[in-house]
């Protein structure tokens, strides 16, 4: 059955579910953080008393409140998505989900509304302090939100804690703080939203920086700049430094992700960084198309340093993987596809023996998935084994695509530390606002820590594939199976909405940031 | 603690939780409800802008108990969910796409260069409200009509109709479900306006269009119960979980659950009281009667579904397909784990009822929302 699946349905599902998770990302990390600022400025406004403080922070408000909406009506799809078009998907990982997302929905979504309506509404009705609790605890309630959900993402990067059951045939959790405190899980939280925070501290530095540029708004300006500048220059470090933990858990964890995101093809020891390069697909290798560099400016050993730190570390590329090496211990993904089908159909004889009250053949069978030793060497690859009969090349993600985002988010990263030191020492020195063509970067910059950040989403999905689950669940497996057709209206009109509702957002907000803080 | 209870025990109380979560989502849908007198009771636009800010302070908990909603299902009965939103397709996505266009035109209806204009944005809410309550209505209704589906050894989910959902959003019976929660959600929409807002000219309109709504509420519900408690039902075999047809087996339950009985009717009581009242006597209070009630009527039917060896998700295509508490749920330890997590509800419905009281506590009228800067207006 699997070997029919319309790769035309893949593509189709994976577009939309990419199309909304990316529209949804537009608008989420700038809430996160703005929240966090909202709060700190508010708090100033209650220490101090200062009526300043309060309209700063009743302007960001405003635009935090602009965009929490959006996010919010697009966060639904995607909760949503996982049953209508990964419904097989939403059954396996249904038991590792659980716990997350009833704690996601229970305690962070109720938390975040019901003090949300407090914040903007409760102004004239609660007391300051009641207010500005409010106002924290919406924040708290931000980003518990996205706690959750990236642990989840966490565990279907790198599947903790968990058994398979052959009864159910899906993965069942078995420890709890495994899933929860899994490296991968709280590196990519860290990451995640750290790098939010810089995002809305770019926004708010930019803004500022529009106001200074038109002389208006001058102390709004100077006052909301030292806020984002503190807080970005955290936010920048601590993203630098959980990145390159991450990239060292993907080459441990994700070695073809790691391979793909700096095209490199063949193995070897002192493995060189590729800083900065450009690709073109040489077509001539049927079956197997590969990207050749048409430049690349490459920092010799780093890559091996950066892995292994030291630069004789064997860094496996992407034809390693896929034929394996011998030398190195690397199994060949034909070899895997065999052990993964093996399972596939051991899972399929026991549940036939069931049915026909076979007992003695269901306990012989049973007791392969009882014996961690088959377990090892056969369901570890279980995934692998929905690629029998179909080709290899399915099993290797898009290269140009990883090599790009990778690098797109790394250089955008360095560029958003040094504007943020520059605005922060600039800021207190009260020079920031002397130099026009400074203001004139950070006005630029706005959009381009969405494109670092969706770059790094790009990355970490695009670059696991052909996976749902790294290495148990394949997306030929996880689809629902429906008509291309249906799949493709419903990108169409969530295109088409989407569109529209940008075209609104964007229109509001410039509308609204023209317009400036309240008259005093 | 949790680690005490059997599988089953707790298989049945996060039934209960994800039954309380559905009885509560049907009752804050007098949001949705609310939003459809945009344009018959706001004659003006100053009327109007009342009317989306009293509901507007209480969108997001609707939204927010729809997503719980949805999780808690995908968590405690994935297998539901993999089954019913993979298979019905249109039904969710024409349900999904109601309620995107909402959250949004809340925040932008009244913003300078929206792009779309108020009215647009009003219609929106009005679509909603209308598409939303009658979806669900009738989603809920297939846990007892069942629907066409089957599930093969790894447990995916095949759907039988090229329809994808929308045949049963026809069906006469779901959609007297789907209507009977329709005008439920107004009537509920329009005892919120009377607790809510202080205008004379609104609560004069609200007043007649509560017993023109409350009638068709009333004719739908007795055409759904009656009809619920002579249908043949899906019973399970507790002994070897076998799905069959049972004639009158959702009347069996009620008669052998007299808790789930006693619950309805004092439901039922309830919901009539508050409709009562309001239109007999000068009340705001009507909608905490009314709402209690619904939250009763609506766990009972929920419990009818799944309780006493009942499947809650059937299929109508392949009874032996059919979904029941025990083999759609999550593991044991999951289920432990997410109980644990369930204690916290109590404290979170006290700081949701604290905060609802804050906003709450003064009735809205024109000069608030043609106030100056200090109050955020939708």
């Amino acid at each position: 059955m699997i070997e029919s699946i319309d790769t035309s349905l893949i593509d189709w599902s994976r577009a939309q579910f990419a199309l909304t998770a990316m529209f949804h990302w537009i608008f989420v990390p700038l809430t996160l953080g703005l929240s966090f600022i909202i709060a700190f400025m508010e708090t100033i406004y209650v220490r101090t008393g200062n009526e300043e403080w309060k309209r700063i922070t009743r302007f960001w408000m405003k635009i935090f409140g602009i965009n929490f909406a959006i996010g919010v009506s697009t966060g639904i799809i995607l909760e949503f998505e996982f049953g209508t078009n990964w419904s097989n998907y939403s059954w396996f990982v249904g038991d590792i989900f659980g716990a997350p997302l009833a704690i996601e929905g229970i305690m962070a979504f109720f938390m975040e509304s019901t003090f949300i309506a407090v914040m903007f509404f409760g102004w004239n009705k609660v007391s300051k302090r009641f207010h500005l609790a409010s106002t924290w605890l919406t924040a708290i309630g931000a980003n518990l939100s996205a706690v959750w959900i990236l642990v989840a993402n966490a565990w279907m990067q790198n599947p903790v804690g968990t058994m398979f059951n052959p009864e159910t045939a899906r993965n069942e959790m078995t420890n709890f703080w495994d899933v929860f405190l899994s490296d991968m899980a709280v590196n990519k939280f860290l990451h995640t939203i750290t790098s939010s925070f810089l995002l809305a501290s770019l926004v708010v530095i930019g803004i500022s920086a529009y106001f200074l540029l038109r002389n208006k708004h001058v102390l709004f300006a100077k006052r909301s700049t030292v806020v984002g500048s503190v807080f970005g220059v955290i936010a920048a470090l601590v993203t630098i430094f959980t990145g390159d933990t991450s990239a060292r858990m993907v080459a441990q964890k994700q070695p073809m992700k790691f391979a793909a995101m700096e095209a490199l093809y063949e193995g070897q020891t002192h493995a060189p960084l590729v800083v900065i390069g450009a690709m073109r697909t040489d077509t001539t290798r049927i079956p197997n198309p590969r990207e050749n560099f048409i430049f690349k400016f490459e920092i010799p050993n780093a890559l091996s340093y950066m892995v292994f730190l030291t630069p004789s570390g064997f860094v496996p590329g992407i034809t390693d993987l896929v034929y394996g090496n011998e030398e190195q211990g690397i199994m060949p993904y034909s070899e895997k596809i065999d052990r993964g089908a093996e399972a596939i159909a051991t899972l399929k004889d026991l549940k036939k023996a069931k049915d026909r009250g076979d007992q003695a053949r269901y306990a012989s069978l049973m007791a392969k998935f009882d014996n961690n030793e088959w377990m090892g060497e056969h369901y570890a690859h279980f995934g692998y084994g929905y690629y029998k009969n179909r080709p290899l090349k399915e099993l290797i993600p898009n290269v140009k695509l990883n090599f790009y985002s990778f690098h797109i988010m790394v250089i955008l990263g360095m560029h958003f530390l040094i504007l943020t030191v520059i605005a922060l020492y600039l800021s207190l020195k009260n020079k920031w606002g002397n130099h026009k063509w400074l203001l004139w970067v950070a006005l630029l910059t706005i959009p381009l820590p969405w494109v670092a950040s969706q770059a790094g989403w790009v990355l970490a999905e695009v670059g696991r594939q052909p996976w749902v689950v790294y290495e148990l669940m394949p997306t030929i497996s996880a689809v629902t199976r429906l008509s291309p057709g249906a799949v493709q209206l419903t990108f169409w009109i969530f295109l088409a909405t989407f569109t529209t509702l940008f075209i609104a957002e964007i229109k509001i907000m410039t509308t609204q940031i023209k317009k400036g803080p309240e008259e005093k | 603690m949790f680690e005490n209870l059997s599988h089953l025990a707790l298989q049945q109380y996060w039934f209960v939780i994800v039954s309380l979560l559905g009885a509560l989502l049907v009752f804050l849908m007098f949001v949705q409800g609310g939003q459809t007198f945009i344009f018959s009771i706001g004659k003006t636009k100053t009327q109007r802008t009342i009317i989306v800010n009293t509901l507007g302070r209480k969108w997001e908990f609707t939204f927010t108990t729809l997503v719980t909603f949805g999780g808690a299902f995908f968590a405690s009965f994935p297998l539901f969910y993999a089954t019913s939103f993979g298979g019905a397709y249109w039904v969710w996505m024409l349900i999904l796409f109601a309620f995107v266009i909402q959250a949004v035109s809340y925040e932008y209806r009244s913003k300078a260069s929206n792009f779309l204009g108020q009215k647009t944005f009003d219609v929106f809410l009005f679509t909603n409200g209308l598409v939303g309550t009658v979806l669900i209505g009738t989603a809920v209704a297939t846990f007892f009509s069942g629907s066409q589906f089957s599930l093969n050894e790894m447990n995916s989910v095949t759907w039988e109709t090229n329809t994808r959902g929308l045949e049963a959003a026809l069906n006469p019976f779901n959609l007297s479900l789907g209507l009977t929660v329709f005008f439920l959600s107004r009537v509920l929409g329009l005892l919120y306006f009377m607790n809510t807002i202080e205008h004379d000219e609104i609560i004069e309109r609200t007043k007649k269009q509560l017993f023109i709504n409350a009638v068709p509420f009333v004719v739908f519900f007795l055409v759904f119960v009656i009809w619920l408690m002579l249908r043949d039902g899906y019973a399970v075999d507790p002994e070897t979980g076998i799905v069959s047809l049972e004639p009158f087996k959702y009347w069996h339950n009620l008669t052998e659950m007299p808790l789930v009985f006693v619950m309805l009717l004092t439901g039922v009581l309830g919901v009539l009281g508050g409709i009562a009242w309001s239109l007999l006597k000068t009340t705001s209070n009507g909608i905490w009667f009314s709402g209690v009630g619904t939250v009763l009527v609506v766990l009972s039917f929920f419990f009818l579904a799944g309780f006493n060896n009942t499947a809650f998700y059937p299929s109508s295509y392949d009874l032996q397909s059919s979904l029941t508490i025990q083999n759609s749920s999550s593991s044991k330890f999951t289920l432990v784990t997410m109980s644990y997590v369930s204690l916290a509800v109590p404290f979170i419905l006290a700081y949701i009822a604290y905060a609802w009281r804050s906003i709450n506590n003064k009735k809205i009228d024109e000069t608030e929302v043609t106030a100056g800067e200090d109050t955020h207006i939708y």
